[in-house]
């Protein structure tokens, strides 16, 4: 069996007095697709946020792809990471963002290729050439040159997916990537996620209200509540049988707002 | 009336010094300006530090005190300056502090999502303050930096205490040879004012252009 890609030691984070994870625990397996579900306040965005380094954590141990993340090791001494470990381990992960955060300034294309530029120092005929192919994948190649304003939202989210993913991370983190989204445009960028999970073998995190597509696409979902996992299984068991009260009322209540589980 | 067109040759050459220190001031005050908005945000404690007492200290003293010294005062510690240089320098290191503090909040203004994007895409601190911050603040910087260059295009007439003859100065000068107020002055006012007019044009025109295809941004 392979080692886990991703090892969520003991993490504990708070904002002022409001303890968002408290102790928190967590493997995850390369080329998994894991749903991370829950209500809001319950950690989930958190976890994502601490593993894209937004977030600083109060106490615990982090190691992805076989490397601590907020620490590093000199000479036997596990140390607090500067910002070159920070740097190396962020290549490892790419993360979308729930309002898109696309640079208003540039066009698609360079958004898209401004970071494989500046950070892997990629030629620009390389980045480019790598962008379309990009583009091409989550249907824009027509809007290269487009500016972020003249994007619908799905679009916009599209190209967002597409910057991260050219930076080849091994492990991608969606943040409620449709919830900004009018309804019409959701199907469009899952499914742009439905064939990233198909032709790659990506280790994908992601946090989520559909939990309709959280059931088809993951391998595993856990149930986040108040800084814990409370509940975690295959999509069957938790969205068809969920054992814990607090996952039944969580499912009851999202049902009842009209989602399709 | 062939008298006074002499003397608005006067004024004509004063018009050419008052723009002069103008376009030299501001260049001072932008590369100043920039230096210290930017220290102003710097993760280390000396860089704010240093800023901010620049720009405290240019703020809170007159511009006239600043001149003097810079003319009379320098020389003593062995620095002898044109009036020319003096009045640049005065004016950009004044003009720059206030800048400075537009420079600071047009990059603290673009909002966490960006410099969280740039964090996400491993851009180092510099790379993403060059590439993806400043080039949305300098947007949010233009208007207010329009204000400070009509500001030192004003305040450019302090230079006549030090004896360099700019618009104000030969304004002085014709109306002390021809007992005439309103010509001189009249001349000078409108003078001036075309400038400021010209400052605003200018920056309007930047503005528009630097503003295409970037609906949604400025708020």
């Amino acid at each position: 069996m392979p080692a886990p890609i991703i090892k969520v030691d003991a993490i504990s984070k708070s904002f002022g007095a409001f303890k968002v994870l408290d102790g928190l625990s967590m493997q995850v397996m390369p080329g998994e697709k894991l749903a991370l579900i829950g209500p809001s306040g319950s950690g989930k965005t958190t976890i994502l946020r601490i593993l894209m380094t937004l977030e600083k954590i109060d106490g615990g141990h982090i190691q992805v792809d076989g490397e601590q993340l907020y620490h590093m090791e000199r000479n036997g001494q596990l140390l607090p990471a500067d910002e070159r470990h920070l740097a190396k381990m962020r290549q490892k992960i790419g993360m979308v963002f729930q309002l898109f955060n696309l640079f208003p300034h540039k066009c698609v294309m360079d958004n898209v290729t401004l970071a494989p530029m500046l950070t892997k120092g990629t030629p620009r005929a390389a980045a480019e050439k790598r962008a379309m192919e990009l583009l091409d994948m989550v249907g824009l190649a027509d809007k290269a040159k487009s500016m972020p304003a003249q994007l619908s939202g799905g679009q916009k989210q599209r190209v967002a997916i597409a910057r991260a993913l050219a930076l080849s991370p091994k492990i991608m983190l969606f943040d409620e990537v449709t919830s900004a989204l009018d309804p019409e445009l959701v199907e469009e960028v899952l499914n742009v996620m439905r064939k990233l999970a198909a032709e790659t073998d990506m280790t994908m995190l992601l946090v989520t209200h559909e939990m309709g597509f959280a059931h088809d696409f993951a391998d595993r979902v856990l149930f986040f509540d108040r800084g814990r996992i409370v509940e975690e299984g295959k999509p069957d068991e938790i969205f068809r049988h969920p054992k814990q009260e607090r996952t039944q009322g969580f499912l009851k209540k999202i049902i009842a707002a009209g989602h399709r589980v | 009336m062939t008298q006074w067109s002499g003397y608005l040759g006067l004024i004509l050459q004063g018009a050419l010094v008052t723009i002069e220190l103008t376009l030299m001031g501001s260049v001072l005050a932008l590369i100043m300006a920039f230096l210290a908005g930017m220290g102003r945000v710097s993760r280390f404690f000396i860089v704010r530090a240093l800023a901010t007492t620049y720009i405290e200290f240019f703020r809170g003293t007159s511009i006239f005190v600043q001149l003097f010294w810079a003319y009379f005062v320098l020389p003593f510690a062995g620095l002898s300056l044109t009036p020319l240089q003096a009045g640049v320098l005065a004016l950009g290191l004044n003009v720059g502090a206030y800048a400075a503090e537009v420079v600071r909040g047009a990059i603290l203004s673009v909002g966490r999502e960006q410099y969280e994007a740039c964090t996400a895409l491993n851009l180092g601190r510099w790379q993403g303050m060059r590439h993806v911050i400043l080039p949305q603040a300098l947007l949010v910087m233009l208007p207010t930096f329009g204000n400070n260059a009509i500001e030192l295009l004003k305040a450019t007439s302090v230079v006549s205490l030090i004896s360099l003859a700019d618009l104000t100065f030969q304004a002085q000068v014709v109306r002390s040879q021809t007992g005439s107020t309103l010509m001189p002055f009249l001349s000078v006012l409108i003078i001036y004012f075309a400038l400021a007019l010209i400052i605003s044009w200018g920056v309007r025109t930047l503005e528009r252009r630097m503003a295409r295809g970037l609906d949604g941004v400025r708020v």
